[in-house]
């Protein structure tokens, strides 16, 4: 196979890291919505939390985009 | 047309080298520059009529005083104290170029690993210093977790050994990723804007307005996380998990 060729094929295996990132983000959201319509008293509080969640969550995506970039422009 | 990642290219403005060494001031420089000036002008300028009732510049450097306070006390505790100007300095530091990259033709300087490597080395090295002087070697207990078999040990400490030695490489990749991708992000849709022209141009505008609101959420976010992951791993070295 042509290694440029090959380059694309990585570089779009490498976005597959996304499908557990989208599980994860839905997931934070989603629980904080369930426990927010439980106790709504507390969902404030907790919001920070939530936000510091999706922000460590997202980072794991934008590993993968980093690791796409490698594949395309450093190798 | 021009590529979406010449935005991070350095320039020098003023060149200049010491022996072999370039050290000339770049744009990235620059930006640094304009962010410490910022933060001098708010922190310092700001408090120096020290009125009871603030003014608009008083509350905006009482106000991000009391977030950064609040957050090292809640995640480090009194001992914490010591730390906190180091602190602070970094959430204002990152958080000021953060923001001051999405100002039109501007310079991100955390969009540059070899910045936010710089920033997350200092943290990991101070920490484990402040570990090992506050717990002599038994600061080396930190990597065998309590209450578990031997046999596992054998499995487990490599694990926490190697999680230890990842930070820095994780925070330093974490917000210098953010910033690229979300830099990236914009420049590619500006770009459609440009090839669909009038007529359909404004659908891919009003969604880099909306991108626009989101990134001042992430440079705000980035910076948090940051300083809060500093914190925790502050705590660690004090508190021994």
């Amino acid at each position: 196979m042509d290694a440029s060729a090959a380059k694309l094929i990585g570089a779009g295996l490498a976005t597959i890291a996304l499908a557990g990132v989208g599980v994860g983000i839905g997931n934070i959201f989603g629980s904080f919505v369930q426990g927010a319509l439980r106790n709504p008293e507390a969902a404030p509080r907790v919001f920070g939390n939530v936000l510091l969640g999706f922000a460590l969550t997202e980072a794991v995506a934008l590993f993968a985009l980093v690791i796409a970039f490698m594949i395309l422009f450093v190798f | 047309m021009q590529s979406p990642m010449e935005q991070f290219e350095i320039k020098r403005l003023l060149a200049f080298h010491i022996g072999s060494l370039d050290a000339s001031y770049t744009n990235s420089a620059l930006w640094m520059t304009v962010a410490v000036l910022i933060a001098f002008f708010v922190f310092v300028l700001g408090m120096q009529r020290k009125a009871l009732v603030p003014g608009r510049l008083q509350s905006v450097a009482e106000m991000g005083y009391e977030f950064v306070a609040g957050m090292v006390r809640d995640n480090v505790g009194d001992q914490g104290k010591k730390y906190f100007p180091f602190i602070l300095t970094l959430f204002v530091f990152i958080l000021l170029c953060n923001l001051l990259g999405l100002v039109p033709y501007s310079f991100t300087p955390t969009s540059h690993i070899i910045v936010t490597f710089a920033m997350a080395l200092v943290v990991f090295t101070g920490v484990t210093i402040i570990g090992f002087i506050k717990h002599g070697a038994h600061f080396l207990s930190f990597f065998v977790p309590k209450g578990v078999p031997l046999w596992l040990l054998v499995i487990l400490v490599p694990i926490e050994v190697i999680s230890y030695f990842v930070r820095p490489f994780s925070l330093s990749i974490r917000l210098f990723a953010n910033m690229l991708a979300g830099h990236t992000m914009l420049k590619v849709f500006g770009g459609f804007v440009v090839m669909l022209g009038i007529l359909a141009g404004w659908a891919p505008l009003a969604f880099i307005v909306a991108l626009t609101g989101l990134e001042l959420l992430i440079a705000f976010l980035q910076a948090y996380v940051f300083t809060i992951l500093t914190c925790l791993y502050l705590n660690d070295a004090i508190h021994l998990h």
